[in-house]
């Protein structure tokens, strides 16, 4: 049903918008945030653990290498859909095949 | 009744079926076939994507006439000699596992009308509903005075990873002590910003430790370095003292491989080794296909889909597509549009307009030594009004200085990115 509804609205809170956002994690922190070599996991992470830190990485209130400059392009609303998404994976599952 | 009018018709029924599921727990099933040209960091990231998120429904055809991935970041360490080819090449098998159909041949020709691919040798011509184009780059050599097909085996640019990179090591292995090497970087745009800078210090590296007398001379035809200027201005100066000699605004017109010299306007300049940088355009592929919309170079896309603005039903990645404001031609960059692709394409497969594209990210890191690295970063969201994508005011930046945890990081960035894109 949602997916119909989607159908032209380009809508804010479209089913696929926190996994699509989370995807741009993934590139660093592995597939769907199961990481190796020492870059943080995120699989699994708490949903409120990742906003509050995320924000606070932009906010200027966490220290970070790189962290710092990508949290300020993302908003509230972007960085609750993201920790949602990684919230809800498996922690050290690189991508299920299915 | 074709093959087009049966997959809308596939389509429809499809919503159909989702429209009257009172749960609406089915996820979505999509159907048709996605044949990717070029399997590197955009044309890989796609198809495994395509795969995860249609949840195996669509047919899947990657395409690349090399049969094993060669990175080209971290490539650079290889002529800086703390890594080896074996450390940045890495098999397809785990996109072979998801069910993608690799195909290890060479396209000859694309039928845009008939919407079917053509190979040189070892496949039939197969047909497509919908296709990607994630060539990279090729060169101007015509660009370069002397630059000829013979010349070109003695003056390389070692700037797609593989053999050229090991034969640019052998060479610097063979330079004598005392010796100059030549490093000629083209007009932006062209295939990673900083590559050449990081490739600058990885030479002097390998001087500073096993021929100490000899220079790397930077000949830049741009104004100023195009990349983490000062970071890279700071390891020349602090790193390599009386190894490294940048020039700007010196542009190199024309090569003589006799002499071993390259000419800007003003200068002549000898090396023993010469690694000449020729200016870059979308891939043979992507021209001949009927891709190229700007300059004569490069492939304007659509950002809310990548898909080409000359072509419909294709869609452009990477190096090859006229870059966004601020968007670098990066690896990090392409994989990026492969994800943003395949959203897209599920949508448009399922019968729906793409949603907007949710933000893309560029991380860039480059080794000034064998262990400090310094990055650059962006962020960039889909700006409806001027229909592409724009940078995050406030978003992004440079690493405050050189580091040997920036070091890990980028060694853990390419485990991950080739992981991400290849598992």
């Amino acid at each position: 049903m949602s997916l119909l509804f989607s159908a032209g609205t380009h809508a804010q809170n479209s089913p696929n918008q926190g996994r699509n956002l989370a995807a741009a994690c993934a590139t660093c922190h592995g597939p769907n945030g199961a990481s190796r070599d020492g870059m943080p996991a995120l699989a699994g992470m708490p949903s409120e653990q990742m906003s509050v830190t995320l924000k606070a990485f932009r906010d200027g209130k966490r220290p970070a290498t790189i962290m710092n400059q990508l949290a300020k392009g993302y908003s509230d609303m972007e960085i609750e859909a993201i920790a949602g998404h990684f919230a809800s994976q498996k922690p050290n599952a690189s991508g299920a095949r299915p | 009744m074709n093959r087009r009018d049966l997959l809308k018709t596939a389509s429809a029924f499809t919503a159909l079926q989702l429209a009257g599921c009172a749960t609406g727990t089915a996820p979505p099933v999509t159907r048709g076939r996605v044949v990717i040209i070029g399997g590197g960091f955009g044309g890989a990231t796609a198809a495994k994507y395509l795969s995860l998120w249609s949840g195996r429904g669509l047919e899947i055809y990657l395409v690349d006439r090399n049969h094993q991935f060669v990175s080209c970041p971290l490539s650079n360490l290889v002529l800086g000699g703390s890594r080896r080819m074996e450390d940045i090449t890495r098999g397809y098998e785990g996109l072979r596992e998801r069910g993608i159909r690799l195909m290890g041949d060479e396209v000859t020709a694309i039928d845009t009308q008939k919407k079917v691919v053509k190979f040189g040798q070892r496949f039939a011509d197969i047909n497509y509903d919908r296709l990607i184009i994630a060539p990279g780059i090729d060169f101007m050599f015509d660009a370069i005075q002397g630059l000829d097909a013979e010349a070109q085996k003695t003056v390389l640019h070692a700037w797609k990873a593989g053999p050229d990179t090991v034969a640019l090591r052998r060479q610097l292995e063979a330079m004598p002590d005392g010796g100059t090497y030549v490093l000629s970087i083209p007009r932006a745009p062209y295939r990673c910003p900083p590559g050449p800078y990081e490739r600058a210090c990885q030479v002097a590296s390998y001087f500073k430790q096993a021929k100490p007398r000899s220079k790397v001379l930077i000949l830049d035809a741009n104004e100023d370095v195009t990349s983490k200027a000062g970071l890279f201005k700071a390891a020349w100066k602090d790193l390599y003292p009386g190894i490294v000699e940048y020039r700007p605004n010196s542009e190199v017109k024309s090569v003589d491989v006799k002499n071993m010299t390259v000419k800007t306007d003003f200068d002549t300049v000898k090396g023993h080794v010469l690694n000449v940088l020729p200016p870059m355009r979308a891939a043979d592929i992507a021209r001949k296909t009927g891709l190229v919309t700007a300059n004569d170079r490069w492939c304007g896309v659509d950002w809310l889909s990548m898909e080409s603005l000359a072509q419909p039903g294709i869609h452009v990645l990477g190096d090859a597509t006229l870059s966004a404001p601020a968007m670098p031609k990066s690896g990090h960059m392409a994989n990026q549009h492969g994800k943003l692709a395949a959203a897209a394409i599920i949508e448009l497969m399922n019968g729906h307009q793409p949603e907007v594209p949710a933000n893309i990210i560029n991380s860039c890191y480059s080794f000034v030594s064998a262990r400090e690295a310094i990055h650059v970063s962006s962020v960039h969201r889909y700006d409806a009004a001027q229909k592409t994508l724009v940078t995050v005011p406030g978003s992004g930046g440079l690493s405050s200085a050189r580091n040997d945890i920036e070091g890990l990081y980028a060694l853990a960035w390419a485990q991950n990115i080739w992981r991400d894109m290849l598992d």
